[in-house]
């Protein structure tokens, strides 16, 4: 471990005091540790909320608490007519962080945006293999197809030109391996031979800077003084990696933390009763569905895929498999993202309808598979018993459903294929607030065979979400995906099961922390009571 | 001496291959692919699976990974983690004083309360003492961990509030660890009450960590112990009218001592299968919780790494106990 001055004074100082925790610290119980801390090269949670949630800004971000874009280091940016230009103003007063092991001399400028980018993009790039990268978010997201180059107008000014119109492009920007790194940093390690660091000391713009980190166990950051928003209010920030919910919950109520994040489902009563804790909820950006495969014979039949739909107990589900942490899903979008449309009505639980509408439609004697998940998700915390129940609601309108389950990778893998028995458990945590990010992904015809698991290609829907893609201003999008999830609720390729509810436990003296609709935690802004 | 040495070092060769053949293969043998797992529901194309594939070597033919994998370990290389895309022998080097200063304190405790308890209550055999202790030894070794930890920690952190919940040593402190070791790190900072917070976590973990060899250590101490006091030279002893303490202490127990040290040295083995849930509960940064992690994200070079540093250190920690046992019975290093 390194030494830091600054905190052993501080840290002497307060275990003078004989605090358990000082006021001016805010520790955070995480559920486990980083595995690097440059965001680009990873996609776990952990790891974001370790590094480009609290350390690093991007051009663009998520309003705090919402998964509405707003400007980050980038002030302001415009769109060519095509929709395949994006030229961003840069704001001038963005500094890096300052840290034992990197000083920097000049703020934030194009320089370090195209250093960003090219890193990831350009497969010569100095930095691009240098901590064995597969940058996986960025080709999760189609960046080498979509970006066609990057290129300094000014010293304040970068151009992206794309090889398509791609709407969605603002809310990629916001992601985290889109966050903004040091040029001058990399400069320096690199010609100091280690450019491996720029993955272990991390220097961003955000709000807290980095001071060190002792493997699975702490990680501390301090606050950035010069951060261009405004100092944060608490002066520290530890991570206290605790791998286990009930341990988490035990230091939270002992004051050895402030914030937890997953809680136990059993120890929710036990919370919302304790007076020292706040529990924090929010449904998550996440769906869980049951895909048929509208390939297949008679599941290539709407009014069976709506009959089946009707005949699942959605309730009985949120109470036994989410015990209370899930919400019916009525859209294939989750509530927290813009454009949901609340006024679509979710197929009633109507077993006798159901039947009666498998008989219309000419099937008997219908038997499935069912295929259950092996791993626990938040969007289906037990696939398993999920399958059991929907087994049950199945032979309740006379349909015997047989449950099959594989490996992970390989259910992945076999799901996938077009002409694939049965329906599918699966679902989706939203990647950047986009409601492309779930529709086209999920839905659209270039996924069928991918990630389209219900080989659906409906071209009314199509041409619905291929416009909206298209398309930047923001209300005409709205209007487009609002039109595209009735289009879904009539054609029924899945059964919306549950969007989960996220609880966060934190202590009552903490103020103004928000839940991140994306499941991040993010601690700027957060006070501390005295 | 020498040859028994040199007999017992030249087993360790074919073991040691023998660690590294089944390491590399276990982890291949379990189903999941360390790439699909990696892309989770997002997926990965045919291409740059391939890509992604011939970047982290897997594309190679089996017999060749595992020629690589030899010829790096004979030059202390054992990989880099295909996740944190660090050196799996640096990891495991920054977490392994963590385990061993946790395992090595629960391993005292086992040793400094089992032998007397099973001493004590072989001396008293069939009385109150000795029944008592030897169901309390038996709940001790069927008590699931997991359980017993998170009963710890209510009653004495939540409720009492004597010890810490869980970590090393207080947030508050924070100063360089050159051995890695919180005890000694905590003294050479010499900053106030340090090293009392270091003591203070410890206690829970080691308890628990020393519950089930704690139970083994009492039981067979017990058991060798009645039969060393049933031998015709103990009733000679006591015959002479030693006084008991001479008799059971030195004359029984060091004759009872072989079944024991080999129990020891044995539950070096329990101690870091334990050590994964005891690491995980009390967010100890050891290295039991980094090989269960690593197991699940399908990490092929640190599992294979981190088993094979482990088999290493419980095949040197077992030639020891034979080579304390040639000291102590002498009889086998001549055999």
């Amino acid at each position: 471990m390194r030494r830091f001055p600054k905190l052993v004074m501080y840290s002497a100082a307060a275990a003078a005091l004989g605090t358990a925790v000082s006021a001016q610290t805010l520790v955070y119980c995480s559920e486990g540790s980083p595995e690097g801390f440059d965001p680009a090269l990873y996609t776990s949670g952990t790891t974001f909320d370790a590094s480009s949630k609290n350390v690093y800004n991007r051009l663009v971000e998520f309003e705090r608490g919402t998964t509405n874009t707003v400007p980050g280091v980038a002030e302001e940016w415009e769109v060519s007519e095509d929709g395949t230009q994006y030229t961003f103003q840069l704001r001038p007063d963005v500094q890096f962080q300052s840290t034992e092991y990197f000083e920097p001399t000049r703020p934030l400028n194009a320089d370090d945006v195209i250093f960003t980018f090219q890193r990831q993009l350009d497969s010569e790039h100095p930095f691009h293999d240098a901590s064995g990268g597969t940058w996986e978010y960025f080709n999760a997201m189609s960046m080498p197809d979509l970006i066609e180059s990057i290129e300094k107008v000014d010293d304040m000014t970068v151009r992206f030109n794309l090889t398509r119109p791609e709407a969605p492009f603002i809310a990629n920007m916001a992601m985290d391996f889109a966050s903004i790194m040091s040029k001058e940093y990399a400069d320096q390690l690199e010609e100091a031979g280690t450019p491996e660091m720029l993955n272990q000391q991390p220097v961003g713009t955000g709000p807290f800077e980095w001071v060190g980190y002792q493997k699975d166990a702490v990680i501390r950051y301090q606050a950035h003084e010069e951060y261009f928003r405004g100092a944060a209010p608490i002066d520290n920030l530890v991570f206290a990696i605790t791998p286990d919910a009930s341990v988490r919950y035990q230091k939270v109520l002992a004051g050895e933390c402030h914030i937890m994040p997953y809680p136990n489902p059993a120890d929710l009563d036990a919370m919302e009763s304790e007076e020292a804790i706040n529990l924090m909820s929010q449904e998550g950006l996440n769906v869980g569905y049951l895909a048929y495969n509208t390939q297949v014979e008679p599941f290539d039949d709407p009014q069976v895929r709506k009959a089946l739909n009707m005949a699942i107990n959605k309730e009985a589900i949120i109470d036994v498999v989410f015990q209370g942490a899930g919400t019916a899903a009525k859209n294939p979008l989750p509530p927290t993202i813009w454009s949901y449309n609340d006024s679509v009505e979710d197929d009633p639980y109507d077993p006798e309808q159901a039947q009666q509408m498998l008989e219309d439609a000419g099937v008997t004697d219908l038997s499935m598979e069912v295929w259950a998940m092996p791993v626990q998700r938040p969007y289906n915390p037990n696939a398993r018993r999920m399958a059991e129940l929907i087994q049950e609601d199945f032979a309740q309108v006379g349909v015997e459903a047989e449950i099959v389950s594989y490996e992970w990778g390989e259910y992945l893998e076999r799901s996938k294929a077009e002409d694939r028995e049965g329906a599918v458990l699966l679902g989706w945590t939203g990647d950047n607030g986009d409601p492309d990010n779930f529709l086209a992904v999920l839905l659209g015809c270039d996924a069928v065979g991918g990630s389209n698991r219900a080989q659906w290609c409906h071209e009314p829907f199509e041409e619905l979400i291929q416009e909206a893609k298209t398309t930047t201003d923001r209300d005409e999008r709205t209007r487009l995906y609002e039109e595209a999830q009735v289009v879904f609720k009539e054609q029924a390729p899945w059964a919306t099961i549950a969007h989960s509810i996220v609880f966060e436990p934190i202590r009552q003296e903490v103020q103004n922390y928000k839940i991140d609709p994306f499941g991040g935690h993010i601690f700027y802004g957060v006070e501390l009571a005295q | 001496m020498l040859s028994f040495l040199v007999r017992r070092l030249l087993t360790f060769v074919p073991t040691f291959f023998g660690v590294t053949l089944v390491s590399f293969a276990f982890i291949r043998l379990l189903p999941g692919d360390p790439i699909l797992l990696l892309a989770g529901e997002r997926g990965v194309s045919q291409e740059r699976y391939e890509q992604l594939s011939a970047q982290l070597g897997f594309d190679q033919p089996l017999w060749k990974q595992y020629i690589d994998y030899l010829a790096g370990i004979f030059q202390g290389d054992l990989g880099t983690s295909f996740v944190t895309k660090r050196p799996v022998i640096d990891e495991f080097f920054a977490l392994f004083p963590a385990t061993l200063e946790l395992s090595l304190c629960a391993i005292v405790i086992a040793i400094l309360l089992g032998i007397p308890a099973g001493v004590i209550a072989a001396v008293y055999r069939g009385k109150f003492f000795d029944r008592t202790l030897m169901t309390t030894a038996l709940v001790g070794y069927s008590m699931p961990i997991f359980w017993w930890a998170l009963l710890l920690i209510i009653v004495f952190s939540s409720g009492l509030g004597w010890t810490p919940v869980s970590g090393r040593i207080s947030l508050m402190y924070f100063f360089d660890t050159p051995t890695g070791f919180m005890l000694i790190d905590s003294l050479l900072a010499d900053q106030d009450g340090a090293f009392l917070s270091a003591v203070s976590h410890l206690i829970l973990p080691s308890i628990v960590l020393a519950t089930i060899p704690l139970a083994i250590i009492a039981r067979q101490t017990r058991s060798a112990m009645l039969e060393v006091l049933g031998e015709d030279y103990m009733r000679t002893a006591r015959a002479k009218g030693l006084p008991p303490l001479k008799i059971n202490g030195v004359h029984a127990l060091r004759n009872a001592m072989i079944p024991v040290i080999t129990v020891i040295g044995l539950s070096v083995g329990t101690l870091l299968a334990g050590a994964i849930l005891t690491e995980t509960i009390f967010s100890w940064p050891g290295i039991g919780k980094w090989m269960v992690d690593s197991i699940f994200r399908r990490d092929y070079q640190v599992v294979q790494g981190g088993l094979l540093m482990i088999a290493t250190i419980v095949m040197i920690v077992n030639l020891t106990v034979d080579v304390l046992y040639g000291l102590i019975n002498p009889k086998i290093r001549k055999g």
